[in-house]
């Protein structure tokens, strides 16, 4: 399995905001686990709280390395805030959309909402599950001199071929 | 803006990015050994305190990198004479007298108070 929380980007404006999907599958290894069936309770798969935090830095860091033609390794450093109003269930789609809230040279802060749909629900609209407010780091930039391996670990081809495939270049 | 209001809007500021409650920022508190922050929760604060007071703060403007990285400044892990100079003269806004008996680079931070942090924040607006 792969380490990829995101389907498919369907905005990207750089240095403004960045918008993603990703469908919850019960192809996912990890449903079966949360929840599995306990006792007389039926198994519950439920799309983990922290996986979709991890969607939004994904969706967010492509946004804050795109800003920069993706000459920074960028690293969540922070998550600020995550609120969740609804659990999310296999067959639904996640949507992400992130804005940049501030960017220098040290690091970014993104504000970002998740909704979701409900393709069997009565009503096609999207539904909030949430809002999650990140800060990442601009590793190479940071106070102590440490140095890091000069190729950029962070954009490797699973994001760049991510973005080129979904029809945003894709170049580094 | 006198020095109330400044010093309430930092509190906010304190509150958001670091989380903790209203009562513990008081002006002695410092911002890494009482409030918990780390490297990035500074950066976090510097752009909060733009946003709130409309100023801009340069990278190594509040945490004066360079100079703690100048062999000059530091030597073995302890500031030298000169690297004490040198931080008062780059932050008037903050109080070294514990750093003076103590020249280990890395209680440093401890001068990041909630007083150090209001007295920038008007430096800043000072200067506007």
């Amino acid at each position: 399995m792969r380490w990829i929380w995101i389907d498919r980007i369907t905005a990207l404006e750089k240095g403004l905001r960045c918008a993603a999907v990703k469908n919850v599958s019960l192809a996912e290894e990890h449903l079966h686990d949360h929840f599995p069936a306990v006792g007389s309770r039926k198994a519950m798969p439920i799309m983990p709280a922290p996986l979709i935090i991890e969607g939004m830095a994904q969706t967010a860091g492509i946004m804050v390395g795109h800003a920069r033609d993706f000459a920074e390794k960028v690293i969540l450093a922070k998550i600020t805030k995550a609120t969740f109003e609804r659990d999310v269930f296999p067959g639904q789609t996640l949507i992400y959309e992130a804005t940049l809230d501030r960017i220098d040279a040290a690091g970014a802060a993104t504000t970002g909402t998740v909704y979701v749909i409900d393709p069997a629900g009565a009503s096609p609209k999207r539904e909030l599950v949430g809002v999650i407010e990140l800060m990442f780091s601009h590793i190479d930039q940071n106070m102590k001199g440490l140095a890091f391996p000069e190729h950029n670990f962070v954009f490797t081809d699973q994001f760049m071929d991510l973005l080129r495939n979904s029809g945003f270049g894709g170049k580094r | 803006m006198n020095r109330d209001e400044i010093q309430a809007k930092v509190k906010d500021v304190l509150v958001d990015a670091l989380g903790v409650d209203d009562d513990e920022v008081v002006p002695t508190a410092a911002l890494g050994a009482d409030l918990g922050a780390e490297s990035i929760d500074y950066l976090d604060i510097s752009f909060r305190l733009e946003k709130a007071f409309g100023i801009k703060i340069e990278q190594g403007e509040m945490i004066p990198e360079a100079a703690l990285q100048n062999p000059e400044f530091v030597k073995d892990g302890k500031i030298s004479d000169a690297g004490m100079a040198e931080l008062k003269r780059l932050m008037p806004y903050a109080d070294f007298s514990a750093l003076e008996e103590d020249r280990n680079v890395t209680r440093v931070v401890d001068v990041f108070t909630v007083d150090a942090m209001v007295k920038f924040v008007e430096m800043k607006l000072e200067k506007k």
